[in-house]
């Protein structure tokens, strides 16, 4: 049995990543000019933000299942190319979009074949793919990027705006709203949460452990394949780096936000939280007139401090 | 006996490979009953208990649920049928509130959105563990906040609210002390109190003769015997357990 101050801990420790972001808010609202505090900058900041929010709210799941999806940043770029490709060969952006989904959810259930049939951790399966996706990205094309020109696919995945507020912030909204609901109000997402507790109590009380394992992964590759379609759409083009970067930032994101890495515990709004604390953590370092390398190594130390916060909540007892 | 038997195992015999698991097994535990299942370590409990929860299929024979003859694919079939198992080890999620665990696998859900019911799942439980007088702060409670007594004492309630047919425990209160362990024992009598038919394994005699109406004895894999506990020794019981005369 765990003490009321116990308890109180462990609660203080949830909210990390909200006493975390009005910190750095602060900090920067304080220090920088007020450039970082006009609309501009920080709707720039959510969108900047939104195709790591949009892989965040997939990766809450994954994690909450207790396993990993180390392959997000290179389906990015797959996903962002074949929907490219697509949309330059047919002219159809639904088409393309739905191409670029598609090739998500189908990198999703490879993952999850091997996981769920071949058996086989996580880590090693993602690992394993994350590799592969970036040949396969980099052989698609030869290396070469290419141009989105389409306006109808770039107004709905890039520039466009509805009732004055930028597209990205509805994307984020929406896919967070809706990761919310599957996760707090559908029979999945309360078995996801079991799972990630205790896949064998889960299974014996009649849960599909693998149903809901595979479920995740394919999740997870379609928000991945999500944020490389918002990518090609804001940067009009799509290249196989795109993405590279990311998977880091995701996981940084959901862990600080409150999702347990050994399963059984997840936070939606903190994922999004968390990923528009790294956001701003970006915009405030380059205005701060940082160059790379010093963000970089900032962001750094910035991960490690909050995951070491999030993460020790765990071990309370 | 007038009322139908809620089980009924007849020539109930279980082979792997050369070994033969379970001889020839016959029971009948009617609705209101607890029947004991003894026996030492290897003697095929275990196996019997896989049977009965479609964990393993039987070599040879039958199995009855209220007269009708079923054969079990799997655990969750077994569960269709109206087995429900409180296992030793629980199975149950900790870091869930109570009522989730109960409805685990068979959460209640409204309107068209199909929308998760906390508040209907909460209250069910909330008047099941009132009846079950199984003592918790909230069935909104984190079951990690719950002594090993109640937590049995949920599972043991899970099950009560699913078994058409029987609940079979696996030794429900190995891992409990003295309290919690009378507090179980008493959640199983109202159990029986309410009508359902009980198969409990037990290694503690004490209990067998505390809260079972029978008992029926294995012996490496043979039924030595079933006997009206009232009608039994303790002495003639170990006796039958172990082979050793008196």
């Amino acid at each position: 049995m765990t003490t009321a101050l116990d308890r109180l801990g462990t609660r203080w420790r949830d909210y990390v990543v909200y006493l975390g972001f009005v910190l750095v808010f602060a900090y920067f609202a304080l220090t920088q000019t007020e450039y970082f505090l006009t609309t501009t900058n920080l709707t720039n900041i959510v969108v900047q933000a939104a195709p790591i929010t949009v892989m965040a709210v997939g990766t809450v799941f994954v994690l909450a299942t207790g396993e990993i999806d180390l392959s997000i940043g290179s389906t990015v770029a797959v996903a962002a190319l074949g929907s490219a490709m697509v949309l330059e060969s047919t002219e159809a952006w639904w088409l393309a979009a739905l191409a670029g989904l598609g090739i998500g959810v189908l990198i999703g259930a490879v993952n999850g074949f091997f996981i769920t049939v071949v058996r086989l951790p996580s880590f090693l399966v993602t690992l394993a793919t994350m590799g592969l996706l970036v040949g396969v990205a980099r052989q698609m094309t030869d290396l070469k990027s290419v141009p989105v020109v389409d306006d109808t696919f770039v107004w709905l995945f890039g520039g466009g705006d509805l009732l004055g507020v930028s597209i990205m912030v509805w994307w984020t909204v929406v896919v967070v709203a809706v990761g919310w609901h599957v996760l707090r109000q559908r029979r999945f997402g309360a078995h996801v949460l079991a799972v990630g507790n205790d896949a064998r109590a889960a299974g014996v009380s009649g849960v599909k452990v693998n149903r809901v394992r595979m479920g995740v992964f394919m999740i997870s590759g379609a928000a991945a394949a999500l944020a490389g379609v918002l990518y090609s759409g804001r940067l009009q083009g799509a290249r196989y780096t795109l993405g590279e970067s990311d998977m880091m930032s995701v996981l940084a994101a959901v862990i600080v936000g409150g999702t347990a890495l050994a399963g059984g515990k997840a936070a939606m709004i903190g994922a999004l939280v968390g990923s528009l604390l790294m956001a701003m953590i970006n915009n405030g370092l380059i205005l701060a007139g940082l160059n790379v390398s010093q963000q970089m190594i900032v962001r750094g130390v910035i991960i490690l401090v909050a995951v070491s916060l999030s993460l020790r909540a765990k071990k309370t007892v | 006996m007038t009322t139908e038997s809620a089980l009924e195992l007849r020539g109930i015999h279980k082979q792997f490979g050369a070994v033969t698991a379970i001889e020839r097994f016959d029971l009948d535990v009617a609705p209101g009953e607890i029947v004991a299942l003894v026996g030492d370590n290897g003697a095929g409990k275990s196996t019997l208990v896989k049977i009965i929860s479609g964990l393993y299929q039987p070599t040879d024979g039958e199995i009855r649920l209220s007269g009708e003859p079923v054969s079990f694919r799997d655990a969750s079939d077994a569960r269709a049928h109206g087995v429900e198992v409180v296992y030793q080890d629980l199975a149950l999620v900790d870091q869930q509130p109570v009522y989730m665990n109960l409805f685990l696998g068979r959460e209640l859900t409204k309107g068209p959105l199909r929308t998760l019911d906390r508040a209907r799942m909460a209250r069910e439980t909330q008047d099941l563990v009132t009846e079950l007088d199984v003592r918790i702060p909230s069935p909104h409670a984190t079951l990690s906040d719950l002594s090993g007594g109640q937590r049995q004492g949920i599972a043991i309630a899970r099950a009560t609210h699913w078994a058409r047919g029987l609940v079979l425990m696996d030794e429900p209160t190995a891992a409990l002390g003295v309290a919690e362990t009378a507090k179980v024992e008493e959640t199983i009598l109202r159990l029986k109190a309410r009508g359902a038919a009980v198969l409990i394994v037990s290694h503690n005699l004490e209990q067998v003769f505390r809260v079972a109406d029978r008992v029926t004895v294995l012996r490496r894999g043979t039924q030595v015997g079933t006997r009206r506990i009232d009608e039994v020794a303790k002495n003639d019981l170990v006796a039958m357990i172990t082979g050793l005369a008196q």
